[in-house]
């Protein structure tokens, strides 16, 4: 391509001239981003406007790229799950989960009870985690500012389980290929339980304070519609199609880590709007919360890591006595292990959609190939059939209310 | 994960059918993708593309594989479950002028998966609406997901390696 630089800016020059006849309606361009509050990161937006009524939608993304598809080719298959965790901020046990599903499936390891039922555990403390900071910031956006507050006290206590859990608030590395990455700690289940056992209610007070507000149903009922078949066409995933009536939720259709032994259900609405978004969010957080309550209460005796020495770092009291578990550790640490030769490619429901690894593998300890198809950047592309043809005041909510991070988009 | 075994695929562009790890991996032929893209949506209904994708097999000719990871959901009544199928197809493509069709006449969703493909392997697709940089720069130079791009890229270099 010559000078695209030039061309882009030309373009934008085009965008900006008067019409051709005087009758025809004047457009306005308008640049959205990308350091715009609403925008929940670093997305940019150029706006075509006819008066008030956005007529053309550009999303332009990839400030925020770091390269961390190439970054995994570099490093081995047990370092890789530290960058997992930055692809998306607010899920990043979802998306640790996702990578040692894949490696699991290509290494073919048989993960224990105990550690299936803890990742389902801490998968869903984290999509109350996501929910939470979606709620209270999509709030903020359209002006309900407390929401924030009792949102975010809420997340704290999440972050804090989080903490106890790995030492980390958030990037916590805490699934890994083989099971987890530590011992559960002592209290464990007294801590989970406190917290989810008054959640329900905390989550009927937000119904409350939202609900109750004329100012919040005006903002979003009937607000930020897109048709279902544009849906499907776009790719969009998540709570957005599910607020449209298609219940497709990678946990029910395609289960993994034993999700099909939980009772819980898919909320779905059908008026495909933002109300419903916010709908199935609130109903999904209060269906996460029984999941949780059945992990804790059912939760498997057992080892939390897979019988697999050449996989998994050996106990370090067995390393002070044992030769083997030394010559393994040593192996794992400097060479890492050797995953056999193949392609995997493996879904998981993420607080924003369907996140999937497609991994490639040579036989060596790098990962060959990880692509990562990410839910934000799947339902972004949707971002045009949202916006064009609605108001320029709405905008801020349908944006909102499709929940993406800038991180998950650009990677 | 319920990659399809039993539904029998049927049509000329299909090289060979691949069953490992429980999925399946169609190779296809690149020059006639576009049909058997509409032939998997409109007759094996894989209504939704989850993903396209590239590999790159420097030095080896052909040196990239496009991946496609297509998505089934059948329509459930009301409070059950959908069905769902997916499917793996692959491309080879020369290394030398990479160029392939673009399927986003098939699936919408292909357009930006397409240009994140074309800015990180230079992976050029034809008939494409808007083939531009998605994620680096637009006056990006090399294709940064390529093999023998450094990790590091081109511009800095480090101690004991050349800059190029």
């Amino acid at each position: 391509m010559k000078q695209p630089l030039e061309d882009h800016v030309a373009t934008i020059a085009a965008l900006q001239e008067p019409p051709a006849s005087p009758s025809a309606p004047r457009r306005m361009t308008l640049n959205m981003g990308p350091q715009h509050p609403s925008t929940h990161g670093v997305l940019r937006i150029v706006i075509e406007l006819e008066g008030e009524t956005i007529k053309k939608a550009d999303p332009d993304i990839g400030f925020l790229h770091t390269g961390i598809e190439k970054q995994c080719e570099a490093i081995n298959w047990a370092q890789a799950v530290t960058l997992t965790d930055r692809v998306d901020y607010l899920s990043n046990l979802a998306n640790n989960l996702v990578y040692a599903l894949t490696v699991e499936k290509l290494l073919q390891l048989e993960i224990p009870p105990k550690a299936q039922w803890m990742r389902v555990m801490l998968c869903e403390i984290d999509r109350l985690n996501s929910h939470l900071v979606w709620l209270g910031t999509h709030a903020l956006d359209i002006g309900a500012m407390s929401m924030f507050f009792y949102c975010f006290r809420e997340r704290e206590e999440v972050l804090r389980l989080k903490e106890m859990f790995s030492g980390q608030r958030m990037m916590t590395s805490y699934i890994r290929p083989g099971g987890l990455a530590l011992e559960p700690p002592r209290g464990w289940a007294q801590a989970v339980g406190k917290f989810i056992r008054q959640f329900p209610g905390r989550v009927d007070e937000y119904e409350n304070l939202l609900d109750n507000n004329p100012i919040w149903k005006i903002r979003t009922q009937g607000v930020g519609f897109i048709s279902i078949e544009d849906m499907l066409d776009l790719g969009v995933t998540g709570p957005m199609i599910r607020a449209a009536g298609i219940p497709l939720d990678v946990r029910k259709t395609e289960p993994y880590s034993s999700y099909e032994k939980f009772d819980f259900t898919i909320p779905t609405r059908t008026e495909n709007d933002v109300y419903s978004r916010y709908r199935v969010r609130l109903e999904e957080m209060r269906q996460s919360a029984r999941i949780v309550v059945q992990a804790l209460e059912g939760m498997p005796e057992g080892p939390w890591q897979a019988d697999a020495p050449h996989v998994v770092l050996p106990d370090r009291e067995k390393m002070k006595t044992q030769m083997e578990a030394l010559i393994y550790h040593f192996k794992i640490v400097t060479e890492g292990y050797r995953v056999p030769a193949g392609e995997v490619f493996q879904a998981v429901e993420s607080p924003r959609g369907e996140i999937a690894y497609y991994a490639v593998s040579d036989g060596t300890s790098k990962p060959y190939r990880l692509h990562m198809r990410t839910p934000s950047f799947g339902n972004l592309q949707a971002l045009p059939a949202l916006l064009e043809g609605t108001l320029i005041a709405d905008s801020i909510a349908s944006l909102g209310s499709m929940d993406f991070v800038l991180g998950d988009t650009d990677r | 994960m319920s990659f399809p075994a039993n539904v029998s695929l049927n049509h000329a562009a299909i090289v060979e059918t691949k069953e490992a790890l429980g999925e399946t991996t169609l190779m296809a032929d690149a020059s006639r993708i576009v049909d058997f893209c509409r032939y998997l949506k409109d007759e094996q209904k894989f209504n939704r593309l989850c993903s396209i994708t590239a590999v790159d097999w420097h030095p080896a000719e052909p040196r990239f594989e496009v991946v496609y990871h297509l998505h089934a959901v059948e329509p459930a009544p009301t409070g059950s479950t959908p069905a769902v199928r997916r499917l793996r197809v692959k491309c080879r493509v020369s290394g030398t002028n990479p160029e392939i069709d673009s399927v986003t006449g098939v699936w919408r969703a292909a357009n930006w998966y397409e240009r994140e493909t074309f800015d990180m392997f230079g992976i050029t697709f034809r008939g494409h609406p808007d083939l531009k940089r998605i994620l680096m720069p637009l006056d990006w130079e090399g294709y940064p997901l390529r093999k023998d791009y450094p990790t590091h890229g081109y511009k800095y270099s480090y101690k004991g390696e050349e800059a190029k």
